[in-house]
This record gives C-alpha cells, structure tokens and sequence, in this order.
C-alpha cells in the first residue's frame, strides 16, 4: 500500500515583526512530532528548501502595506487549500496601521532621506480586506498553545477550540484579583480577545489589549468607567490605538474620543 | 567578455525579508547588493506624539526575535532624559531577562538558522533526520532561555513586565529558585554546544575588522557601558550621532551606518567577544581556548563558535544573578518626565541598539530614533562578500549560492528590525 502523503505547510510573511512565526519554532517540545504528522514546505524562516504548492495549510504572518504585497496575498490564497492569518498584524494591520490616521507621506519623510525610494501603500490593512480567509488568530504575539490547537485541529478535521470571549474570563480563572475593580488601574480586559491567558493583570498591570477586540465589546461602557478613574480623553484615544488600531470597534472608539478632544 | 550573477531572491533562514544580488565580471566581483525589501513599518514616525511609558512595549514590535533589547534600550533612553537611575536587584533582573533573550536566540541561531550550513542540511528538521540529538539539545537549550525570558518578562514574545523605572512586578526569591536548576543544566548543554561548533568546517576567510561594541568596567556587556572599538573609539550613548552616520541607499530598506571618517563596522556576537574577552567568566573563556578561539576572532564564520560561548556565558551570568538575588522592595523606581533628550543602548543577541528620544516636559515623545544591529552590519556583510566570492567562483552555482547565503548568516541578520531592513542574485558578465 503505498505510504500516505501527509498535509503540506506554508508559512508567509508579510509586514510584521517576525515574532508570531517564531512562535512556531518556540513550540521546542511539539515541533519535530509535528514535523512527523505534517511537512514544512515552505518556511524560510526557518528552511531554504521549497516544496512547491499547492498547500494544505498556510499560516499568514504580516499585514498589507505595499503594491507588491497587495498582489502576493492572491498569489498566498490561490496556492492555499485552508488559510490562517496569524497575529495582530494579520488579523488586524498591526502597530503599523497607525499610518491609517494620518498622511503616510509625512512618515516617510521622517524616517527616510529618500522617500522616492520608497513603495508603500497609504493603508496597512488586514489580510481579511484582501482575499478569504478560513481562520484568524489573534494575538500580538499570538498565543503559541493556540497555535499547536489551530495546526492540531487542521490536521483533524475540526473547529479549532479558540474561546472568543474577554481576557476577564481568564484572569478570574487565573484567580487573579482585579487590577481595575481593586487598585483602580485601567484594564482594557473586558472588552479584549482572550488568549494571552491574562498575563498582564497576573504582573499587575492593566491589559492594553495586545489580542484586539473581543466578540461584541461595550467599548462604551468601558471608557466610561475609564473617565470615571480620571483618564483623559486623549489618553483613552491612545490606549484604543495600539497594536489593533484598525480593528474595527477599538478603530471606532478610538474615533469617538479624538472627536471630543477639540 | 563573460557575465555571471548570483542571485538568491528570496534569502532564507534569517529573520525577516532579504536577498542578494552579486554581479561578476571577468573574475571580478563589480557589484554586491545586500537587497532588503522588508515593507517599512515607520516605527520613528508614529512615536511621535505617544508616551514615555508606551516606548519599551512599542519599539519591542520592531522584532519579535529580540524585544528584550528593544525594550532595555528604550528605558535607558527615557531613564537617561528624566535623570533616573536603576540599580541594585532591579538593575540585575534586567540583566537576568536578557540572559534569557541571549539564551534563546543564540540557540536559535546556532541550532536551527546557522548549523545546518555547516552539515549541508536545508533546515535543522532534516538535520534532526541524521543528528537527532544534537537538535533536541538545541532545543532544549532554546527552551530554558524562553523559559527565564517568560518567568521574568511575563511571556518570551514581547515581554510585557518591564516599565521605565524597573518592572511592574518583580518575583521572589523562592520564585526563582527552580529555574536556577533548569539553567544548569543549560550550562552543561552550552559548554557541550561550544565543543560541538567547534567542530564544524570552517572555510579560511577572516579580515581586519573594526569592531563596535559596548564595554563595561566589570562586566560582559548587557545594558550599560561605553562604546568602544579596536580603533581607539571609546564615547557615552549622548555621543553617538557624533561619531555615526546613517544613509539611504535605494537597494535597502534599512539605512546603513558608517563610522564618520571610518566607514563600515562590525556589531554583534564577534565584536563584542574580541572587545571584552577578559570580561567572559572563566569557564566560558576556558570554553573558548578549549574550542581553539584566542581572545580575538576574526573569522566571521566562526560566530557560531562565539554565540555558543555567549551562550554558556548568559547561563553562568543568570545563575551568578540568581544566587545573589534578593527581592527589591519595590517594583520599580518613581519616574518624573521633564523635557529634554535621553540617549540608550543595550548589546542586542545581534549587537548593539541604539534608541534617542526628544520628550517635552508630559514626557511625550516629540522624536525618536532607532538604529538596529543589522542596518549597521550591512556595509560589513556587503564586504565580507566582495572578498569571499572571486576566491569561489570555480565552484557550481548552486554550491556557490549556498556558501554567499552561509556568509551572510554569520551575522544573523534580523531583517525585520533592520527595516527601517534581505533577497540573494549573482551576476556574472
């Protein structure tokens, strides 16, 4: 009988830190079983050897923010039979999406002599404005046992097992006391994606919602109780505009706050 | 006439986006481009305008390989403009996290990015086909600097536990004590890594570089020291800009630094062992004469070799720290914004990380500038190239683009960081 073929893997980077593929590499004890069940095929991060596609499974690093990459992403999705964006740039543009609220060309003149040689499109954007995709974690970086879960589940045929509820839901579970409710430190927990297994609140710091929104968050109600601990409107504008500035509700609420600044 | 090029297009087993294009004609190397196409982030332009307080978790998404160092260079910057100093146990848990992040790293670069070069293997999977244990030991040593690098940072990737000022949360004594076991058996493992790169093939290749790196009156450098080189060079953060410059050259993405009246330098693991030899514990200097290095090594392939002492050094260093810890009574020490400019750096796993920032009196960033390891290293790799390739061309293309990628390996470039930052093509007229 002849042998199996096992499932083909891709990683794809596109504008990010590097640091949610590295997440792979950083499951030491998982990595090489893995390797048993499904074949890296492309990866350069990590192997300069390239199986050529199609693939079963590409994990999608980075968010959109050059003419070149806009292309690439349907070249990604075309060679991909299930797609997954990974991290907070990704799924959401990343840091590098507060050009959003501005005119790029005044970043570029900043950071480079040269602007003319510099390609950029005026909006970092999230994989998901491009093409389709089947699964988005998040995180900034993404949580590396979510990770094993996503690729496990792939490999089973399943749902990955990926709770969308609040960073609240895991602190209480953690047993950890609450930041805001007992120091009166501002916490964006309840309105952000768990997954990080609430790791601020445990060092005792508020979250400053590296995982972008939740499903459904009252953004509204959160910044009330904010203003209630004396944040000032230009702080809450920032504290919305991190890592997941473009995520829709953060994005909005973040819009709300700088109106009332003038 | 004959015209040959090189080209890797896509340059693998780094961090972040690269290539490389080298144009040979008549035997002769006439161009070599280091291409990085990294889509810039714009990390300078939009600090502008955010908080003090924000700047270690910020700049830490530059790269997801080493924010420790992003994170320590930025609150020495803000530490420096606010007139605060940090010392005693919360200077030395500082210490402690970026031996986590050296640990990691290295082992990463040693094991997974750089040693399958040397044996001929496309990855350390295929490597772990033939030396299964040699990469679960990489692994494993991976793993305990990970490990160090989330009980004190609160998780590897962008830790989120340090703050200008010190920590929002330090542990306990007693906290500590069970990694202190995990880290020695680290230590064991990266005197056997030492041993073991030491080992590997080494092509003959070594040049008269000028050597960049920070220096410490008594210790191997992590986050404080002045800069030095083997040229005479010896300046305090504040003077950098002085004596460096930065330029934007069209095939990269990541400016390139040049040593005014100097011109190209080397930062990174090789710099910073031949500049501080004398400050390596003496296991890892007895390590590093076992393994046939003298207190300077020029040889850049030979990095691998300096990282796995780096290494055992980081292991010895955190378990020094550990022994003598005792828990501050404070988390952190107050911090009071006021307007001026504060200059910092740290020995990043790939050399030294430079942050400025210009604050008004709220501590608000009005300007900030950052430059990374890589982008100082391009001009270095660059070289390194235009005198490795004439000697090789003899070889088969295939062969040759192998060793060009290797070379460019030793420096472990992160990509990502540079960019402000890699793609490989050899020409050949």
């Amino acid at each position: 009988m002849a042998k199996k073929q096992k499932p083909k893997l891709a990683v794809w980077k596109f504008a990010s830190c590097d640091g949610c593929q590295l997440s792979l590499l950083d499951c030491e004890d998982q990595l090489l079983p893995l390797t048993d069940r499904i074949d890296i095929a492309n990866f350069p991060e990590a192997s300069r050897a390239v199986v050529k596609g199609p693939y079963d499974l590409s994990l999608v690093e980075g968010s959109i923010s050059t003419p070149h990459d806009a292309e690439r992403i349907h070249q990604v999705r075309r060679a991909s039979k299930f797609l997954v964006t990974i991290g907070a740039c990704a799924t959401a543009g990343g840091i590098q999406a507060l050009r959003n609220f501005t005119d790029v060309k005044d970043f570029i003149s900043i950071v480079y002599a040269t602007p003319a040689y510099i390609d950029t499109l005026k909006k970092s954007t999230p994989i998901a404005e491009h093409i389709h995709v089947d699964f988005e974690l998040r995180g900034c970086p993404i949580n590396k046992e979510q990770l094993v879960e996503v690729v496990s589940a792939f490999l089973q045929g399943r749902k990955p097992n990926v709770r969308p509820h609040s960073v609240c839901m895991e602190c209480k579970r953690r047993g950890a006391v609450c930041v805001m409710v007992a120091h009166g430190t501002p916490c964006l927990g309840p309105v952000t994606h768990a997954g990080c297994g609430a790791i601020c609140p445990s060092y005792h710091r508020g979250c400053y919602g590296c995982f972008g929104p939740m499903e459904t968050p009252n953004t509204r109600e959160l910044s009330a109780a904010w203003e209630r601990l004396g944040v000032k409107q230009k702080d809450l504008v920032q504290i919305y505009r991190s890592f997941n500035a473009y995520a829709e509700p953060f994005y909005s609420e973040s819009r709300i706050h700088e109106s009332k600044i003038h | 006439m004959k015209a040959k090029s090189i080209k890797v297009d896509y340059l693998a087993r780094v961090e972040g986006e690269g290539g490389l294009y080298i144009k040979v004609k008549d035997h002769q190397v006439v161009d070599v481009k280091l291409k990085i196409f990294e889509p810039p982030r714009f990390f300078e332009a939009f600090l502008r305008g955010r908080s003090f307080r924000e700047a270690p978790d910020i700049t830490a998404r530059i790269c997801g390989i080493c924010p420790v160092a992003y994170q320590m260079s930025a609150v020495h910057a803000m530490e420096n403009a606010f007139d605060v100093k940090v010392d005693g146990q919360l200077r030395a848990l500082r210490r402690l996290l970026y031996c986590g992040e050296w640990i990691e790293s290295h082992a990463l670069h040693i094991y997974m990015l750089h040693a399958p070069d040397f044996l001929g293997y496309a990855d350390a999977i295929q490597m772990a086909k033939d030396h299964g244990d040699v990469v679960q030991q990489g692994l494993s040593l991976k793993k305990t600097g990970n490990e160090l690098a989330a009980l004190v940072g609160g998780r590897e990737i962008h830790p989120i536990n340090v703050r200008v000022g010190g920590f929002y949360k330090v542990p306990g004594k007693r906290e500590l004590a069970p990694m202190a076991e995990k880290l020695k058996r680290a230590r064991d493992v990266a005197l056997e890594t030492v041993r073991w790169t030491a080992k590997l093939p080494f092509p003959e290749f070594e040049r008269d570089y000028l050597f960049v790196a920070m220096r410490h009156p008594d210790e191997y450098p992590f986050n404080e020291g002045h800069l030095v080189s083997n040229q005479g060079l010896d300046i305090a953060a504040r003077d950098y800009e002085k004596h460096f410059a930065e330029e934007h050259v069209e095939h990269s993405h990541a400016l390139h630094s040049v040593l005014r009246g100097a011109g190209p330098y080397f930062v990174g693991p090789m710099a910073r062992y031949s500049l501080n030899f004398d400050r390596l514990s003496p296991q890892a200097q007895e390590a590093a004469r076992q393994a046939g290095l003298g207190p300077v090594c020029r040889n850049p392939f030979q990095s691998i070799i300096v990282r796995s002492v780096e290494t055992l050094y980081a292991c010895d260093e955190a378990l020094r720290i550990i022994d003598e810890y005792e828990m501050p009574e404070a988390p952190a020490v107050e911090v009071q914004p006021r307007a001026g400019s504060g200059f910092g750096w740290s020995e990043a796993p790939r050399g030294t990380l430079y942050h400025r920032y210009r604050l008004d009196d709220q501590g608000v960033i009005l300007d900030a500038k950052i430059v990374p390891p890589t982008s100082q290293n391009q001009k270095v790799i660059e070289q390194d190239l235009r005198e490795f390739v004439p000697e090789r061309l003899d070889l088969p293309a295939e062969k040759l683009c192998w060793q060009c990628e290797q070379a460019i390996r030793n420096y472990d470039p992160c990509i990502s960081c540079s960019t402000h930052f890699l793609k490989l093509e050899i020409d050949r007229e």
